[in-house]
């Protein structure tokens, strides 16, 4: 599935949008390079879920966690981090046991902890002068987001 | 269970522990003040000596390396563990296994020597940092606190009245120093690279954004970032030590206008500089000119107490501990703690 937005508030709508579809127990993991807007859309989903103070980056504290009453949202980056070792140490899979949402950038490293995810992959659009324009391409790993496949295309139609 | 009470004066010595992110580290200090003796887990070889290898962030390093650093700590100030009157740790900010590891053992030598415990709040730690080497700073301060996890700005009106005047929105400073370090491939870790690379560059060779310069006490980094890699991916021709240079000068920039106007609010005596990022040359002679054309007092603790140690956990835990007392042992860990309701739930 592959979308379109044209500034960061662009990206946070349309993360508001995809957060309509996010369940507890839901891990999103997050790549694209330096910045093509991981932690914009992140706040878009932590705004949309219910998180009302600022979402600052996680690259140095690894997991922040945001208390959203029935839900709790895990915002965690892992760009510091190259040794599975030191992945399976933050045991990601269990943060969203707890009726949580796990959103993890530079997440390519904890793949292989995880076995039902949401990757989105964004591109910045490197024939666009202004900076503003990201590709955000979808896709869906393990059950629980395979069967979500149309509710995330018709949720997220106005981007396409 | 209750522990026994401490009066505590200028012969009071605590035992302080720090492991809320990366670094192990245990330290002796008396009356709040005197350092006798501070221990950071990556000045020693705890690979040597315990034969593991020791990865950076895992909680399983800590948990290597806090006896070996405890032990190096009371060793080096030269006392024997029953002159310890009470033991300091840092019960958050933090990661939330890191925290588990000097919590838990800050506790059990609690109980095994039978002195008080104080938690310490990491953020209220590094104000005092300041207070370590210069113990006469007069009240109000501005503390600038920036580094790698944190940009703040704090209103000191005394000892355990803070508030909280200004902080990122996005991306701390330091995360954006070695983020474009890394971008520019100059090495890690990013601050001291960037540093050096940028004594061979041009401050004013690209006029980067200063974000939100005139919007409050608030910071964003993180456009500054974007905009140093959609620069040097338009303009690859321009130099590294250049871009290094002008992206420094960019967020010292916006860190010491900050600085100031919160200074002039409060009507401070002077600004403090805390964090990793306090040990940059361009922010410390920015800083340092800014605070001299105001006629207040620019106070640059070193490297050593600015970035994480366990000495001001100790120096924190003294104040802590006079005001209000031991802690329960039965508090845990805050991966989340702000600053401000440091009140570390002492009930």
């Amino acid at each position: 599935m592959w979308f379109r937005t044209t500034s960061p508030s662009d990206t946070r709508d349309f993360a508001a949008a995809l957060a309509r579809i996010v369940r507890s127990g839901d891990t999103v993991v997050l790549t694209g390079e330096m910045g093509s807007g991981k932690t914009v859309f992140a706040q878009g989903i932590g705004a949309a879920l219910g998180v009302t103070e600022p979402m600052t980056s996680p690259t140095f504290t690894l997991v922040n966690t945001y208390d959203c009453g029935n839900l709790t949202v895990h915002h965690a980056d892992l760009y510091r981090l190259d040794r599975t070792v030191e992945v399976a140490d933050l045991a990601l899979s269990e943060l969203a046991e707890f009726s949580g949402v796990v959103l993890i950038e530079w997440g390519e490293a904890a793949i292989d902890e995880i076995v039902d995810y949401l990757e989105v992959h964004i591109d910045v659009d490197i024939d666009d002068d202004a900076g503003e324009l990201r590709e955000f391409t979808l896709d869906t790993v393990g059950p629980s987001w395979d069967r979500r496949r149309d509710m995330l295309s018709s949720a997220l139609e106005a981007w396409s | 269970m209750s522990l026994p009470e401490v009066v505590v004066g200028p012969d009071t010595v605590i035992l302080g522990i720090e492991t809320s992110c990366d670094e192990t580290a245990a330290a002796v200090v008396m009356g709040g003040d005197d350092v006798v003796s501070s221990v950071v887990s990556s000045q020693i070889d705890v690979h040597a000596e315990f034969g593991g290898v020791v990865p950076e962030v895992a909680s399983r390093a800590h948990l290597e390396s806090i006896n070996p650093v405890v032990r190096r700590a009371i060793d080096d100030a030269g006392i024997d563990e029953h002159r310890i009157d009470a033991i300091a740790c840092t019960v958050g900010p933090g990661l939330i296994g890191a925290l588990l590891v000097g919590v838990s053992s800050a506790k059990a030598l609690a109980l095994a020597w039978n002195t008080p415990f104080v938690g310490v709040n990491h953020l209220e730690a590094h104000l005092y940092a300041s207070f370590l080497e210069d113990p006469t700073l007069e009240f109000p301060l501005v503390v600038l606190l920036v580094s790698g996890g944190h940009t703040m700005l704090v209103e000191m009106q005394g000892h355990g009245d803070y508030r909280l005047l200004g902080r990122t929105i996005d991306d701390a400073a330091g995360e954006a120093f070695d983020k474009v370090a890394r971008y520019l491939d100059l090495g890690y870790p990013g601050g001291p690279a960037i540093d050096r690379a940028a004594t061979e560059g041009d401050p004013g060779a690209v006029n980067f954004p200063r974000a939100m310069m005139d919007d409050g006490l608030n910071f964003s980094f993180s456009g500054l970032k974007t905009s140093v890699v959609n620069f040097v991916r338009k303009h690859p021709e321009v130099s590294s030590v250049d871009i290094a240079a002008s992206f420094q000068q960019s967020v010292s920039d916006v860190l010491v206008h900050k600085a100031m106007k919160a200074a002039r609010d409060v009507g401070a005596t002077g600004v403090v500089l805390g964090g990793g990022v306090a040990a940059n040359t361009q922010l410390r002679s920015d800083l340092q000119a800014a605070c001299a054309a105001d006629g207040i007092g620019a106070f640059l603790p070193g490297r050593e107490m600015c970035t994480d140690n366990a000495a001001m956990i100790a120096a924190a835990g003294w104040h802590r501990l006079r005001a209000l007392g031991p802690s329960r042992l039965d508090i845990g860990a805050f991966p989340s703690m702000p600053l401000v309701e440091a009140g570390i739930a002492d009930g």
